[in-house]
């Protein structure tokens, strides 16, 4: 369906809502909703006569007035974390209603996979964030809803480009060379775990977070194992709002928001690069010296802003709930030119059929996002360009802008070029769509009630398609007489899972059963035609590559889970998933996963029944087999031979011939297969106003993908993937909810998670070899094919690899002088030490709200402690040197401490402990109820995002996925101001 | 009722049928490229090989410049055969250093390279992309294998030829292994790919394997100057037993300077090599059209055709700096990093007019205080990116520049040196009359002869540096001139130090890389490393 088609289609469909809200004889009831605890009042309960459409909230007094139809007799009162209340219409009003605290934590329902669960009767470990908890906000992305909020997720984003994608690890990493993402099923597809969509910088952000109800996220592999080779890294279930039945809801939100860049790279100004030029430079590079002063980093920031726009129609057609939503975002970013604007829409009908025997979910989403990528090359380009030199040429040479020329007064190759005309003058655009819809029919047999049959059927499809393009007369690629170039992919997703659920109680042993079998079947396709590199005049630069590029990837599962719980005390669950992959040869090709996990509920013995103190009292213990699939190569166990491009030929005679490589390959290549141990205790107190858990995981991967050499002579290439290597990750997380108060006007919530984790390679080499160093990974800036960090047996994975800087007594570091450790008078390579991890030991999420009144403040605090940077923006641009590039750049303010004339990469110096806490967000709300003549409830927000970050980390940020800083694009603080209206 | 029972049964007997018809969806094959059984069906099929056995030599993968890297761990420009190749034997050596950061590219010429070098296991592993790769084409091109697929006639016969080049081609690389790394792991066409450990070769049975190799494709390549340019014949396998005996003393600790005359004499009995008149004409782009009389087996590099990052546009770009006109080299700017020393600069001591000698000058010194500064050294300019009526090679940023392996001016200083060195075949005369062709054409008359009493073993050596300076046979030289590792001859930072010093003698060999040792266990380390 195109774009437009759809747009007509939700016209119509909003039309025909609007059309039934409709008029009858109504009479009015009135009333007060108080807490049985202490009488306080309730505001915001929903109150709604039963079977019609009319209903309404309490205000901050609890009192609410509602026209009923005439012929109402119930009255339906309803409030989170409170059992719902139906009362009758007795005609004496007002009604008095006091509402009973439910145990809502423990009432909760918690997605499983294929299929869900009550909190009460979960055996593993999953954490789930509703809406309610979400983080608040201008979020752009859906996976920023949860951030902070669940021990052991960790959230890191790629900077502050709008639509920044970001990097999400569930409990540590646990592969090294193999992918460590968390499999995400979004309203039961599985989304393609291979990165991206070409043109979009986040394919997450193509989802709008506004339609997101719940996240499910399952840590342990007794949870996670019914997903099987793909779940190691843990598996986020995201579930999309639904439609409801009852009368027409309509929820309108706007948020609008400016960006400022805090804190820029500490470079010289222009009268101190002065002195250092005319200090340490050569006669030649004296004669550079311009007579301006530029900021350039002042030049290549803006505020911006951003609107994120969003309307959702919820309500029943007869029998058909639907929820209909559509949001449009559009975002600035602070680094000039670049922008994010999107449509976004949402369609669900879930009309239960045949006397509730059929359920019908039908989600369809779809979104249209126009990107426009600023050139982030400005970023570093702008921190570190002369600041003596103009913006501007007098003439319009190189679209008007400044350049370091060469002798042949063309721009030096090797010179940085204007970072104002790479912003101004490279156009990169794309567009990219994605369609996410699936059907799911869930019948329940009407000759055996206790069975059930699931059927969903989704495909998920994408397409990226852009252009760049550079004039010729730009510097950046003048020699090549500038880029016009367009690129395509398109990404499809098919998915069809069957099961059979069985749930009986078998009363005569005080027994429940429920015994879960299926089938799925999953597709996964990538295409991209190939298009020729053409100058900005359209003509041939290199000729496109003999084929488009084509892959695809097959799975094919049976799974079954089965669960026994005896007296609601003692729980068992047991699952097992076969998958079937193509990526393998058919003797590597099927796998099976099983887990077996136990609960007690301590609570719910006669010892504890009389207990005032607990309220529940769970332990867990679980186990499980994972598998991890994603070893970057749909094809890594065929032996073949791919055809080399029209630029890579080779001369007999005078003819070229294109060449024909056989292909490295691993016949025996297969997924990684992590064990999981967890233990884990659930504990809440005082009715669960406390409430809380414990979890202690101890993750096993064997067969671990590592990118080795091979032994030379046995391969067409010198490194393969295969597997390897084994490593733990072992962790603790904590999470405590509290309720600490709750009046009638005031209210505060406290929650509080912390996660340890730490991991050890324990094998990387197929025999074992003390003397091997390990594998080198963390490529930094500066010279060509230089890391930073290193995959060693004993050590965390990349850690860093450096050498031990000497200092003098002054404590200043002696330039090129490194410990000689190994002590055989020379300091080489053998020299190297490791230190530290770019990967936190402990993490602390806070998130905290008071009510009062109809005002409400919450915030969300993060904090990473035990991480390391490595500061290569320090490394790369600390330095000055006498030197015969015709060209100058500005130096990093940490110079003026070194004194540094040549790069120093290497230097543990540069070394920083990265810890922090940042503040990531406050908010505050006001509630004005009741407005437009009693018809709206309307709420207005107000955020800061971003608020503060305290580190002892020199450079800008000390959150940066990777552990190596080098010209992030900076994380603005965001100010913005929402309003949210329901009718 | 019943009639559901059944409707309900027969969807579940569908879904069955779906799921049973699925499994067969698991065999997904690459859509675009080929097997062994649909590309070796033709002429065409087997020459795309061997295209890429040449292709190894020169570029760095699959796509050009680079995006489809043949061999990983390093960054594509910097796995090129002959940049890395070009790196172990000149930067090691008073004829060239180079400023750059790269991780320990200077421990070249600081001669404190270890067997974690990422440079040298990047050699190391394209030696043995270039040897797997011809075993490959070699198990493919058997007689067998062409009956089997129906292969005969005129095209058999072509591949004969093709079978023939890539064991010279694989010899050439075993040669190199020989000569950089000694003992090195040994796979022949035997060998199929897969998860097995090769056993090692000491450096006389590979000395052994390598003679016997090329000697048996001697009848089996194409006669000299009959292939196509770019392809290996008969000639290219006697100039390479040419250097084989010339070394033989250091592989094997026996000389066979008599061998190496009587492959030489081959050389050189044969019609139509001759030297070219003009000594830098054979470094140009157009060198493939001016040089061929002189060259024995050079490879191809195009601009737009077959573009790399190393070969020759590293060796034009990267001793382009300071003061120098990129222009003139045809490209469009310089990487500022390749000089020389002194030592090499003084050998152009003697009469003037010499065109080998070709220095710029110009803002640079002589004295190297800082091996980071390209203005410290003099720049060498040799492969240049203009043809020899001056015009602009094809592409200013990829080179066009042919870079010869072996030409007949080698096989002139091969020649007299084995005589010198009491080798029989040959003659003083013959030897004296070869030098004096290499200088005449050098000075571009007889100013620059010399005497028969001149003609010695020192002598020799300082000649080789003249006219193959920068060709990738230094360190050889050196080695079998007792001169690379010993006190006797230092230059500028060998060792380490601006002065220059000796370093222990087990440098004459490069170490194992560190991580062939661990993946195969049947590998010895070589002495003191």
């Amino acid at each position: 369906m195109s774009f437009q088609k759809l747009i007509k289609a939700a016209g119509f469909i909003m039309l025909a809502l609007v059309a039934q809200v409709s008029f009858a004889q109504t009479k009015v009831v009135t009333g007060k909703v108080t807490d049985s605890k202490d009488g306080s009042a309730i505001s915001g309960a929903s109150v709604a006569a039963k079977g019609s459409r009319s209903g309404t909230q309490t205000g901050t007094d609890g009192s609410f007035s509602l026209s009923v139809d005439n012929a109402a007799t119930t009255l339906v009162i309803s409030y989170v974390g409170f059992a719902t209340q139906e009362i009758s219409i007795s005609g004496t009003t007002p009604i008095e209603v006091s509402l009973v605290v439910n145990n809502q934590n423990l009432s909760e329902v918690v997605v499983t996979g294929y299929g869900t669960t009550r909190r009460k009767d979960l055996t593993g470990s999953i954490a789930t964030v509703g809406t309610k908890d979400f983080v608040k906000g201008p979020l752009t992305s859906p996976e920023q809803l949860i951030n902070g909020k669940v021990a052991g997720v960790q959230i890191t984003t790629g900077g502050g480009a709008p639509g920044a994608g970001s990097r999400i690890r569930v409990r540590g990493t646990s592969s090294l060379s193999g992918s460590n993402d968390p499999l995400i099923i979004i309203d039961g597809i599985p989304v393609d775990q291979q990165s991206g969509i070409a043109g979009a910088a986040n394919p997450l952000a193509l989802i709008n977070p506004n339609d997101i109800e719940t996240f499910n996220i399952l840590k342990d592999a007794s949870a996670t194992a019914i997903y099987g080779n793909r779940a190691t890294n843990g598996v986020i279930i995201i579930t999309t709002k639904k439609g409801k039945s009852g009368k027409l809801k309509i929820n309108f939100s706007t948020l609008n928001s400016i960006s400022v860049v805090g804190d820029k790279v500490d470079v010289l100004n222009a009268e101190e690069f002065k002195n250092v030029v005319n200090g340490k430079g050569n006669t030649a590079q004296k004669a550079l010296l311009g007579t301006s002063s530029t900021n350039w980093q002042d030049l290549i920031y803006q505020t911006a802003f951003m609107t994120d726009n969003n309307i959702a129609l919820t309500g029943g057609l007869e029998k058909l709930p639907y929820r209909f939503s559509l949001g449009y975002l559009n975002q600035d970013g602070v680094l000039k030119t670049g922008s994010l604007s999107r449509v976004t829409t949402s369609l669900n009908l879930n009309p239960r059929l045949l006397k509730n025997a059929l359920k019908v979910d039908l989600n369809f989403k779809g979104s249209f996002t126009k990107n426009e990528f600023a050139n982030e090359g400005a970023i570093g380009g702008a921190a570190f360009f002369d600041p003596t030199q103009m913006v501007n040429r007098n003439d319009n040479r190189f679209g008007g802008y400044w350049e370091w020329l060469a002798n042949n007064n063309q721009p030096d190759g090797l010179a940085p070029k204007n970072p104002i005309g790479q912003l101004n003058l490279r156009e990169d655009k794309s567009n990219v769509t994605r369609i996410l819809t699936n059907l799911q029919l869930d019948y329940t047999f009407p000759f055996l009630k206790a069975l059930r049959a699931n059927l969903n059927v989704g495909i998920d499809h994408s397409k990226g398609e852009g252009t760049i393009y550079i004039p010729d007369s730009a510097a950046m690629t003048y020699i090549r007489g500038g880029v016009n170039n367009q690129y395509e992919q398109t990404k499809t997703n098919k998915l069809l899972e069957f099961y059979l659920n069985y749930v009986t109680d078998i009363k005569s042993i005080k027994s429940r059963l429920d015994v879960m079998a299926g089938y799925g079947y999953q597709d996964f396709k990538r295409e991209s035609p190939n298009f020729p590199d053409k100058r900005a005049d359209g003509t041939e630069f290199a000729p496109a590559g003999p084929f488009p590029f084509e892959t695809q990837n097959t799975l094919l599962s049976f799974y079954g889970r089965m669960n026994f719980s005896i007296n609601n005390k003692y729980l068992f669950t047991a699952s097992y998933r076969r998958d079937g992959s193509s990526r393998f040869s058919p003797d590597n090709r099927y796998g099976g996963f099983p887990s077996a996990a136990f609960a007690w509920n301590i609570a719910e013995e006669s010892f504890m029944k009389g207990s005032k103190v607990f309220s529940n009292l769970k332990l867990r213990l679980g186990y499980g087999e994972t598998g991890q699939q994603e070893i970057g190569n749909d094809y890594a166990y065929i032996a073949n031979y791919t055809l080399g491009t029209q630029t890579a030929q080779y001369q007999f005679g005078s003819n070229f011939y294109p060449v024909n490589r056989p292909v490295g390959y691993d016949a025996n290549i297969k997924w990684e297969t992590t064990d999981t141990w967890n233990a884990g205790l659930d504990f809440g107190f005082l009715n669960g106003r406390i409430n809380g858990s414990l979890d202690f995981y101890l993750k096993r991967t064997e067969d671990l993908l590592s990118f080795i050499d091979v032994p030379a002579g046995t391969n067409f290439t010198n490194r393969i993937f295969t597997n390897v290597g084994d490593m733990e990750n072992r962790g603790v997380e904590f999470v405590l909810n509290t309720n600490i108060l709750k009046k009638s006007k005031l209210t505060w919530d406290l929650g509080f998670n912390v996660t340890y984790n730490t991991n050890e390679i324990t094998k990387l080499t197929k025999i074992d070899d003390p003397n091997f160093t390990g594998v080198p990974v963390g490529g930094l800036s500066g010279g060509v094919g230089n890391t930073i960090q290193i995959h060693s047996v004993g050590y965390r994975p990349s850690s860093f690899f450096v050498l031990k800087q000497v200092y003098d007594n002054a404590g200043k570091p002696i330039e090129g002088l490194y410990v000689d450790q190994n002590g055989d008078g020379l300091v080489n390579d053998l020299d190297y030490y490791r230190y530290k991890s770019p990967e936190p030991l402990w993490m602390v999420g806070f998130t905290t709200s008071v009510g009062y009144g109809n005002w409400n403040f919450s915030t969300v605090l993060r904090s990473n402690l035990g991480q390391y940077m490595y500061n290569n923006v320090f490394s790369g641009n600390g330095t000055f040197q006498a030197s015969p590039l015709a060209y100058l750049g500005n130096v990093h303010r940490n110079y003026l401490e070194t004194g540094f004339a040549n790069s120093q990469y290497f230097s543990d110096y540069y070394m920083e402990n990265a810890s922090f806490l940042r503040m990531d967000n406050f908010t505050v709300s006001y509630d004005f109820g009741k407005v437009f003549k009693n018809k709206a409830n309307l709420r207005a927000t107000a955020n800061v995002q971003n608020v503060f970050v305290v580190s002892k980390y020199r450079g800008l940020d000390p959150e940066i996925a990777g552990g190596i800083d080098n010209n992030f694009y900076p994380r603005p603080r965001v100010f913005s101001l929402g309003f949210n209206l329901d009718l | 009722m019943r009639n559901k029972i059944f409707n309900q049964l027969g969807i579940l007997a569908l879904v069955a049928l779906v799921f049973a018809s699925c499994t067969k969806n698991l065999d997904r094959q690459p859509k675009y490229g080929n097997t062994a059984a649909s590309l070796y069906v033709n002429l065409a099929g087997y020459k795309s090989v061997l295209a890429k056995t040449y292709a190894g030599l020169t570029l760095t993968g699959n796509s050009g410049p680079d995006g489809q890297g043949d061999i990983a761990g390093i960054d594509e420009g910097f796995s090129s055969y002959i940049r890395q190749y070009w790196s172990a034997q000149e930067l090691s050596t008073d004829e060239a250093l180079i400023g750059w950061n790269d991780a320990t590219i200077k421990d070249f010429h600081n001669l404190s390279w270890s067997s974690a070098d990422v440079f040298l296991r990047a050699l190391y592993s394209r030696i043995y992309f270039q040897i797997t790769l011809c075993n490959e084409f070699i198990r493919e091109s058997a007689p067998s294998k062409l009956s089997e697929r129906s292969i005969s006639g005129a095209d058999a016969t072509e591949i004969g030829y093709m079978r023939a080049e890539a064991r010279f081609l694989r010899a050439l690389s075993y040669y190199h292994a020989l000569d950089l790394f000694g003992n090195v792991p040994f796979v022949t066409e035997a060998d199929n790919v897969g998860a097995f450990l090769p056993n090692q070769i000491n450096r006389a049975n590979l000395f052994a394997y390598i003679e016997s190799e090329l000697k048996a494709i001697e009848t089996e390549l194409k006669d000299a100057r009959t292939n196509e340019y770019g392809r290996a014949d008969k000639a290219a396998a006697w100039a390479l037993l040419s250097r084989l005996y010339l070394n033989a003393e250091v592989y094997t600790g026996t000389p066979k300077y008599s061998d190496c005359i009587t492959y030489c004499n081959k050389v050189t009995g044969v019609a139509g090599y001759s030297l070219v008149s003009n000594y830098r004409n054979m470094f140009l782009a157009d060198n493939n059209t001016t040089s061929t009389n002189e060259f024995i087996f050079a490879v191809n590099f195009d601009g737009n055709r077959a573009r790399t990052w190393g070969g020759t546009t590293f060796l034009v770009h990267a001793p382009i700096g300071g003061s120098m006109s990129a222009a003139t080299h045809g490209v469009d700017f310089g990487w500022g990093g390749v000089r020389t020393t002194k030592q090499f600069v003084q050998k152009f001591a003697g009469p003037a007019g010499d065109s080998r000698e070709n220095f710029y000058t110009s803002g640079q010194n002589l004295e190297i205080n800082d091996v980071s500064t390209f203005t410290d050294g003099y720049a060498i300019v040799k492969f240049r990116n203009v043809t020899s009526t001056g015009a602009n090679g094809s592409n200013p940023t990829w080179v066009d520049t042919d870079f010869p392996f072996f030409r007949l001016a080698e096989i002139y200083l091969n020649y007299a040196e084995a005589v010198l060195r009491g080798g029989t075949g040959g003659s003083s005369a013959t030897a004296l009359t070869y030098i004096n062709n290499l200088r005449q054409r050098a000075y571009g008359n007889a100013t620059g002869n010399i005497l028969a009493s001149q003609l010695t073993v020192p002598f020799i050596i300082d000649e080789r540096a003249k006219e193959l300076h920068w060709e990738g046979v230094r360190r050889t030289d050196l080695i079998r001139f007792g001169q690379f590792t010993e006190a006797s001859y230092l230059w500028a930072w060998k060792g380490g130090v601006a002065g220059g010093q000796a370093v222990s003698n087990n440098r004459k060999l490069y170490p194992i890389p560190s991580s062939d040792l661990v993946a195969n266990p049947n590998l010895v380390q070589n002495p003191g490393y």
